[in-house]
């Protein structure tokens, strides 16, 4: 039963960033991952990390900027937080090793991203997000008698005092099976998104929402469910990732007839306004019949001088090349808009604490909320790091101040049982489970995306509903201790279809068009009624909604145009 | 939508047999990847087949595997170049002792495998902690800068950070360590993943500790002279970060810093390339005298360890001559090795020169300057593999450049 004082769930950008600064503060730390650390998503992050640390720009310009970006759903006191604390944490990960580009003087140089008023994205070629999280794990090896890994171990559950207050989780050891309980005085979740309730999706094979299902389970509230970003440009089919530092290097939307038809949607900002606004604007492109046969949009990247493309966008030409068979420095490359980001999640504060005592999220898991109804490029990796660290330090303060508590060995049985029971399920006992998995993504992109209304929700509603039934019944191959990745699957579709519910019912409920939430049967902003956070809390009966309001300090509600 | 044959080699630990090879029919469009078929026949057929994945666009590094033999990640691998691959090479019959060619399809199957160098744990996942990250850790793989950091950022020339950003992009998948031959030999060898994250601290100006790692891993007998210089690892490596190429420039700093490592590696890369550029061809003879006791004064006041060095490397000479890797016994005795015919000595002598002035380390991330600049319109432009093989290796010279190695 190995215990820690602040137990980290996920070793991503915010779940390192976390532990790292935890035991900074002195006390003992552990973190579990179910992947090795170093195959998280926050790898996929490529074009870079936003910060106004230039002297002609300002936190306040890039705190407008994302309270804009996010159609003023945002709470501008975290977003302050945020752009405050940017270009500190930026000159930090310089210092740590990450090898950001150097302008001709050799200092920090930036590119432009969209939705921002200043080039103030800062990047490693476009491998930024990986550059940033194998320098953290380079750290963690550095600080290993401080951070304790754990590797490829599964959370299957949080467990919870007398009191209400989280006291660590249980897991399942990947490689032979076996189970433990982790004691810990404060745990932080910092498990990523749920891009995989939708198919396609850029998102990762593990992003099933494990910890914003977890949190919900044992009480916590999620908030903007129903803020699902798609991005503009992934590959159809595939949903590979095209970076935004694409177009942020001045490449061009092109519809059918070679029109660029940003000028009709953002005349201002054109390619480089929001993502839901390039988003909706491709995908009315494509609705009204001026996209490709196979339902896409081009992405001209040829304009970009070749040179700066194989340094800038080495890794958009291996993906051309190796995903696509073309050439990016030749020809145009086909895309559409695709499931990419969960602005919602894990409803905390501004120190990442939930609702339930002692539990903390950070990260793409959480919703503090710095995105609203939309997020901002480059600002994810941002968000992982700030309030990663916070996380850490308050969830160490928290610990110093207490004893360790111990669960009954009961929740371990309990927990146990629980896999033994799906594992001992006979095959043909129901459907299996990749069949629902599968089932729910379709449905969730084609009811849930960029244009959504009433009917749409309902059916996709009605379907995730059904599936939850089918999932009590759903059997798997694998019956071995050893790497069953069969079991961790089942687990996983389980968190799967509790995010999926949380989502279709904030999203019926919302009966607006703000940032990502887009409602053909609402299609205008309504500051009146819906300037407030929708949030779900789990019961018995079904998910439960209540609001609460968004924080506004300087930055008034406003039209919004690129 | 085309039917496809994975041959996979499964082996359950939990069970009392084997290892042993399990075919299975996947239905996908052609550009979909052999990971994607895996996961197919997960989903549908059997899902105990334990493979570890997560992106699907070869970033996580998670899916190292050896398919028709070669160390790659399954995601980046496409269905249709695989069995072509495999069509060609006649992969099937080659592993496994099994007579069957072809799939039920009458296509050639494709044969997947779990990295080599590395324990199985499971079907294709491998025990990476034990042989990969062991190995990282053995380089000290953090920065370690001098000082307190300054206020701003470190300034340093922009060129270095693209310079070790090639290095910064390895993701860790084990491709490399699975294709190396130099570890297949000697499983200490630190190896090519882990030697290419020490470059990406050596290259790098704001790490104040180069020279002490240099010497580190010149004086480490399982260090930067145990490669053979085989290619293998920038074969295998997904991301173009050619390890071998980052090895290199290890010895080529290592030599500028002057380091004369106790394994007599840098006198055996100095006395190969000197033999070749002016004999042209290797005589092994000279090449053991040379690397242990160099020169006219190495052979007359042999240094400690010199006579040991040779004596212990006789039997690996002998052992070169039975198998036939040495063709004639007068190839040990020394001065009759053969020349080159005709006037092809001065033409080695003219690549040595050229190399000399070409001492430009070109890396992936640089490498597409000079033909969008210089190539006039409509000018053929050279295929990126082939402008892979040439620009992207600066290590593809050094078979004739100080740096070679054997």
């Amino acid at each position: 039963m190995p215990d820690h004082d602040v137990l980290v769930i996920g070793a991503g950008l915010a779940g390192q960033r976390a532990a790292l600064a935890a035991a900074e503060q002195g006390v003992s730390v552990g973190i579990i991952s179910k992947v090795h650390p170093v195959r998280s998503h926050s790898n996929a992050a490529q074009g870079g990390i936003n910060a106004a640390l230039h002297e002609d720009d300002s936190w306040e310009s890039h705190a407008f900027d994302t309270v804009k970006g996010s159609d003023y759903l945002a709470d501008q006191d975290a977003v302050e937080i945020m752009c405050r604390a940017a270009p500190e944490e930026l000159l930090h990960l310089e210092h740590l090793g990450v090898t950001f580009h150097r302008n001709e003087e050799g200092k920090l140089g930036t590119r432009a991203f969209g939705g921002a008023s200043a080039a103030r994205t800062y990047y490693v070629a476009d491998i930024t997000g990986q550059a940033i999280m194998h320098v953290l794990y380079e750290q963690l090896m550095k600080y290993s008698d401080e951070v304790a890994r754990y590797e490829e171990y599964f959370t299957t559950g949080l467990a919870l005092d007398d009191e209400g207050n989280c006291v660590g989780a249980t897991c399942r050891n990947i490689t032979d099976g076996s189970m433990d309980h982790f004691g810990a005085k404060a745990v932080i979740l910092a498990t990523g998104g749920n891009g995989q309730i939708w198919h396609p999706t850029t998102n990762a094979l593990i992003c099933t929402g494990d910890g914003i299902a977890q949190a919900y389970r044992v009480g916590a509230k999620l908030m903007d469910m129903e803020m699902i970003q798609y991005h503009p440009t992934t590959l159809a089919g595939k949903g590979f990732l095209i970076t935004e530092g694409a177009r942020g290097e001045g490449a061009h939307l092109l519809n059918a007839n070679g029109e660029r038809f940003m000028e009709k949607y953002a005349p201002n900002k054109m390619e480089l306004a929001s993502r839901d606004v390039v988003s909706r604007a491709e995908q009315t492109e494509i609705n009204e019949g001026r996209g490709f046969p196979d339902g896409t949009v081009a992405l001209d990247i040829t304009v970009v001088p070749r040179k700066r493309i194989h340094e800038a966008l080495r890794e958009i030409v291996l993906v051309g090349r190796d995903f696509a068979g073309v050439d990016i420095t030749k020809e145009p490359i086909h895309i559409k808009p695709g499931n990419h980001y969960t602005m919602g999640g894990v409803k905390t504060d501004n120190e990442g604490r939930t609702n339930v005592p002692g539990l903390y999220a950070a990260g793409e898991v959480a919703c503090v909320s710095v995105h609203g109804g939309n997020r901002l490029g480059a600002n994810s990796l941002l968000d992982t790091l700030i309030f990663g660290r916070r996380s850490g330090v308050d969830a160490a303060e928290r610990a110093k101040g207490r004893d360790q508590t111990h669960v009954s060995h009961a929740f371990l049985d309990d927990q146990e049982a629980r896999i033994a029971e799906v594992i001992g399920r006979e095959n043909g006992s129901g459907r299996r489970v990749s069949e629902v998995r599968l089932e729910l993504g379709d449905a969730m992109d084609k009811h849930v995306a960029v244009f959504r209304e009433a009917e749409g929700l309902n059916t996709a509603l009605e379907t995730v509903r059904r599936l939850k039934e089918e999932y009590e019944s759903c059997y798997i191959d694998d019956k071995g201790h050893v790497f069953n990745q069969d079991v961790l699957g089942a687990i996983e579709l389980g968190y799967m279809l509790d995010c999926a519910e949380a989502t279709c019912v904030a999203a019926i409920h919302r009966t607006e068009s703000r940032g990502a939430q887009f409602r053909t049967d609402f299609s205008e902003r309504n500051d009146d009624e819906w300037l407030k956070h929708i949030d779900v809390t789990r019961t018995d009966d079904g998910p439960e909604i209540s609001y609460s309001e968004v924080t506004i300090t300087q930055w008034e509600p406003e039209e919004r145009s690129y | 939508m085309a039917d496809f044959t994975l041959k996979v080699r499964r082996f359950k630990p939990e069970e009392q047999q084997g290892p042993y090879w399990e075919t299975f029919d996947v239905d996908l469009d052609p550009t979909l990847s052999v990971l994607d078929g895996l996961l197919q026949a997960k989903d549908r057929e059997d899902g105990s087949l334990a493979v570890r994945c997560s992106c699907r666009a070869a970033i996580c590094g998670s899916c190292g595997m050896k398919i028709n033999g070669q160390s790659t990640l399954a995601c980046k691998t496409m269905l249709e170049e695989a069995q072509s691959f495999a069509e060609t090479h006649a992969v099937a019959a080659q592993v496994g002792g099994d007579k069957t060619e072809s799939g039920s399809h009458g296509k050639p199957e494709i044969v997947v495998e779990p990295m080599g160098n590395m324990p199985v744990v499971k079907d294709l996942v491998t025990d990476m902690e034990s042989t990969h990250w062991t190995k990282i850790r053995r380089v000290t793989p953090w920065l370690l800068p001098e000082g307190d950091p300054p206020e701003r950022e470190y300034i340093v020339p922009p060129e270095s950070m693209i310079d070790v950003t090639q290095s910064m992009a390895c993701i860790q998948c084990g491709a490399c360590v699975s294709s190396c031959l130099s570890m297949e030999a000697d499983p200490d060898f630190i190896g090519p993943a882990a030697l290419a994250k020490a470059y990406r601290f050596i290259g790098d100006p704001r790490d104040a500790e180069s020279k002490e790692r240099l010497h580190d891993l010149a004086q480490d007998p399982h260090g930067i002279y145990d490669c053979t210089h085989c290619f293998s690892c920038i074969d295998a490596c997904p991301k173009g970060v050619a390890p071998m190429d980052q090895i290199m420039r290890l010895r080529r700093a290592a030599d500028e810093e002057g380091i004369h490592d106790q394994n007599h590696g840098r006198n055996h890369m100095e006395a190969f390339t000197k033999i070749i550029e002016k004999k042209g061809t290797l005589d092994e003879a000279q090449l053991l005298q040379d690397s242990y006791a160099p020169g006219v004064k190495g052979k007359l006041v042999p240094k400690h360890g010199a006579i040991k060095g040779l004596v212990e490397s006789l039997p690996t000479a002998i052992r070169g001559v039975k198998t036939g890797k040495m063709r004639s016994l007068p190839k040990l005795i020394p001065g009759v090795h053969p020349k080159l015919p005709g006037d092809a000595q001065d033409h080695v002598k003219r690549i040595y020169a050229h190399a000399e002035d070409h001492q430009v380390e070109l890396n992936l991330y640089i490498r597409g300057e000079e033909p969008d600049e210089e190539a006039p319109e409509g000018a053929v432009e050279p295929e990126p593999d082939q402008v892979a093989d040439t620009e992207s290796r600066p290590g593809a010279d050094t078979g004739l450049s100080p740096g070679a190695g054997s």
